[in-house]
């Protein structure tokens, strides 16, 4: 959408299987603050550790695009977004605990 | 003594000076208690209860701002969605939609779904900070509404972290010199609010109150706080109708009005003749008080009437019966109010006592009297209000008269007593603060009622001290001047049989004179008889001593003829032969 885009484009696999979807993420921040910095430097971990080619990752910088952190309800920065698939799930914080990040996402059912 | 007053008069300019900056609210009595409404450039907690009319207050200050002030504003929700705010408002009058349309309003609507949200180590609510921003750099904002922002507290678990981010908010604001209100819920506890808001914000705090008394219930407003400015301590009671919030400023009111030396008729003449043959003072107060039946209503309309037929405007408010009721039973009075209604004239509120609280009917008659802006105010009657706490009663009416007074409008009341004899005591409340107290009372004699009319008092004028009867006809009210006599005033029959008894008196003494007149002339003309017939004797008395006196003088005469005589013949004296 805006700011960096980093995006590992997957292939979908079998249908059905859950942990075929492709997860659409968003880490919304606002500007380059520490605790910014910490939480894509986390997230970027996490999706590298566990869901390999699974996921698309827009960072979007509130600083620079204000009118969407009315439009997507973001109260807390850092949040990171769970657009797809549904239901809508937000992550907010630092992302510092994997574990709860993963079941926040929903992707924890699944085996390493 | 110039001096003194040129130096007080500087001094009340530069304390001006010093007073905060307020903005308007535009909300009618609020400015006026806050001395000129909410401080500028700085937040002001609105808090209550649920349903208590924290977010119409909010919506007023924003919305007057933005049409009335020229000050475009943000309004932030945490609770409604911006077309639920929308929908609500629109019964005020107010219209949101369009108001964002012409950039003078920004609704951003903050959902938070605890449910939705994992917190995963450190953040802030600088998302909140971004989107304020953004709202009030996209109209200019100089107002902002945070709509329950407490509801924040209960979206995320870190507190500490909330309470730092309040501050934040609050100094934030400020720094912007943003005119904010806070609305937040009362706490459990008896604290002002739920999560302790009024800790950040020290400049002005509103608490507003919804409480049922009596199954009525009333709103009221109190000014908590307000840092470096004076305000009004009261709870001043307040209304949220079609028109949206008004507070009632009850004691700013000050005993200064203007006072009217023109008159205004009564509309019957005979009352007219009491009060100097010229009616009612202009802006003076009129209290009509008699027990049921008494012909108060009748005395009220006579005035309306009066009032309406001279081209002025009227506010009749009627507690007992409808509009329609009124008109058609002072038809059989002969007095036509219905056409005044259809000119426009006369208008009509009847609505029941208990529809609401006290303080409310008197707002409700300031509302009426603001629109209407009539020349006199009727309320029939006042005693179906008189139901909770006298001292109240007194207070709240002393304000609608200083009210009414202000505004040079002549004020009738009607008021119902409730036992005989008691008149005088019944409304000591009330009678005390109006100007002319008329009092109608029912004589029971002789098996019938009779009305009787007196002026009790009428503050300015010599007035009738006169019981006069009070007669209903066809063709309206009269009255009658009282029959007094032997220490009793008479009315009704008694009245014609006191007239009856006293014609034939004053006949009776007619005839009884002429018998006299009679009588006399008799005598008198025997009397005359006996007059002439001594004054015939006395006459005959002097002849008789005339003809002796004649006599006596013819004999002395000869006498001295006899000594002549003697003396020539040598006689003396002494051998003169005397021969009488």
């Amino acid at each position: 959408m805006s700011a960096k885009v980093k995006a590992k484009p997957p292939k979908p696999q079998a249908a059905g299987n859950p942990a075929a979807v492709t997860l659409e993420l968003r880490l919304y921040v606002a500007g380059q603050t520490p605790k910014s910095l910490i939480a894509l430097k986390n997230l970027t971990k996490i999706c590298e550790q566990h869901l390999q080619g699974r996921y698309r990752l827009h960072v979007i910088d509130l600083v620079k695009t204000p009118q969407l952190a009315q439009d997507d309800q973001i109260l807390a920065i850092p949040t990171l977004v769970r657009n797809l698939p549904q239901p809508i799930r937000k992550i907010i914080g630092d992302l510092s605990d994997t574990q709860r990040v993963l079941v926040g996402l929903d992707v924890r059912s699944h085996p390493k | 003594m110039a001096r003194a007053s040129k130096r007080s008069k500087s001094a009340t300019t530069s304390r001006a000076l010093l007073q905060l900056k307020k903005a308007p609210t535009g909300i009618v009595g609020f400015d006026e208690i806050s001395g000129g409404g909410v401080p500028a450039g700085r937040p002001t907690i609105v808090c209550g209860g649920p349903g208590c009319g924290k977010t119409i207050f909010a919506m007023e200050f924003l919305v007057r701002g933005a049409t009335e002030f020229g000050e475009p504003g943000v309004l932030m929700t945490f609770e409604e969605t911006g077309t639920e705010i929308s929908r609500n408002v629109e019964s005020l009058g107010f219209n949101l939609q369009s108001l964002v349309d012409q950039k003078k309003l920004f609704l951003d609507y903050v959902r938070i779904e605890p449910s939705e949200i994992q917190e995963t180590g450190e953040y802030d609510l600088e998302g909140l900070f971004i989107r304020l921003q953004h709202a009030v750099e996209s109209v200019g904002a100089k107002r902002v509404v945070l709509d329950t922002v407490e509801a924040i507290f209960s979206g995320f678990a870190n507190e500490g972290m909330l309470r730092a981010e309040m501050r934040r908010l609050f100094r934030w604001l400020k720094d912007r010199g943003l005119t904010t209100v806070i609305t937040a819920e009362r706490g459990s506890e008896g604290t002002l609010t739920r999560y302790g808001l009024e800790e950040y914000v020290s400049d002005c705090v509103v608490s507003l109150d919804h409480r049922v008394n009596d199954q009525i219930s009333t709103r009221r407003m109190r000014i908590v706080k307000y840092r470096g400015s004076s305000h009004g301590t009261d709870e001043y009671p307040f209304l949220i109708d079609q028109k949206g919030f008004s507070v009632l400023p009850l004691s700013s009111i000050r005993l200064d009005h203007k006072v009217s030396k023109d008159r205004i008729s009564s509309g019957i003449k005979d009352l007219d003749v009491m009060l100097e043959g010229r009616g009612y003072f202009k802006g003076s107060s009129i209290l009509v008080s008699g027990t049921s039946g008494s012909g108060k209503s009748t005395v009220a309309a006579h005035f309306a009437d009066e009032t309406c037929r001279s081209g002025k405007r009227v506010l009749f408010i009627a507690f007992e019966e409808a509009s329609a009721q009124v008109t058609r039973n002072m038809r059989s009075v002969g007095i036509n109010l219905g056409r005044y209604i259809r000119k426009g004239l006369l208008e009509f509120h009847a609505w029941r006592p208990t529809q609401h609280g006290l303080e409310m009917h008197l707002l409700r008659i300031h509302q009426l009297v603001d629109e209407f802006d009539p020349h006199v105010v009727i309320v029939d009657p006042i005693t179906n209000l008189i139901s909770t706490n006298l001292n109240e009663v007194h207070a709240m009416l002393m304000r609608l008269l200083d009210f009414l007074k202000d505004r040079q409008i002549t004020a009738m009341f009607t008021t119902l007593t409730a036992n005989r004899g008691a008149e005088e005591q019944t409304e000591v409340g009330v009678s005390s603060l109006t100007d002319t107290w008329i009092l109608l009372r029912d004589v029971e004699l002789n098996g019938e009622r009779n009305r009787c009319l007196y002026v009790l008092k009428s503050r300015g004028m010599a007035h009738s001290n006169q019981i006069r009867e009070f007669v209903l006809s066809r063709t309206g009210v009269r009255l009658l001047p009282a029959h007094v006599g032997a220490g009793t005033v008479y009315t009704g029959s008694a009245r014609l049989a006191q007239e009856a008894r006293e014609r034939t008196d004053a006949l009776r003494e007619q005839q009884q004179l002429e018998e006299k007149r009679k009588e006399f002339s008799v005598r008198r003309s025997a009397l005359e008889s006996q007059i002439a017939a001594l004054r015939s004797e006395l006459s005959s008395g002097e002849a008789e001593f005339a003809r002796l006196a004649l006599q006596r003088n013819e004999r002395q005469q000869r006498v001295a003829h006899d000594e002549e005589m003697g003396k020539i013949r040598g006689v003396t004296p002494a051998n003169r032969v005397v021969n009488s």
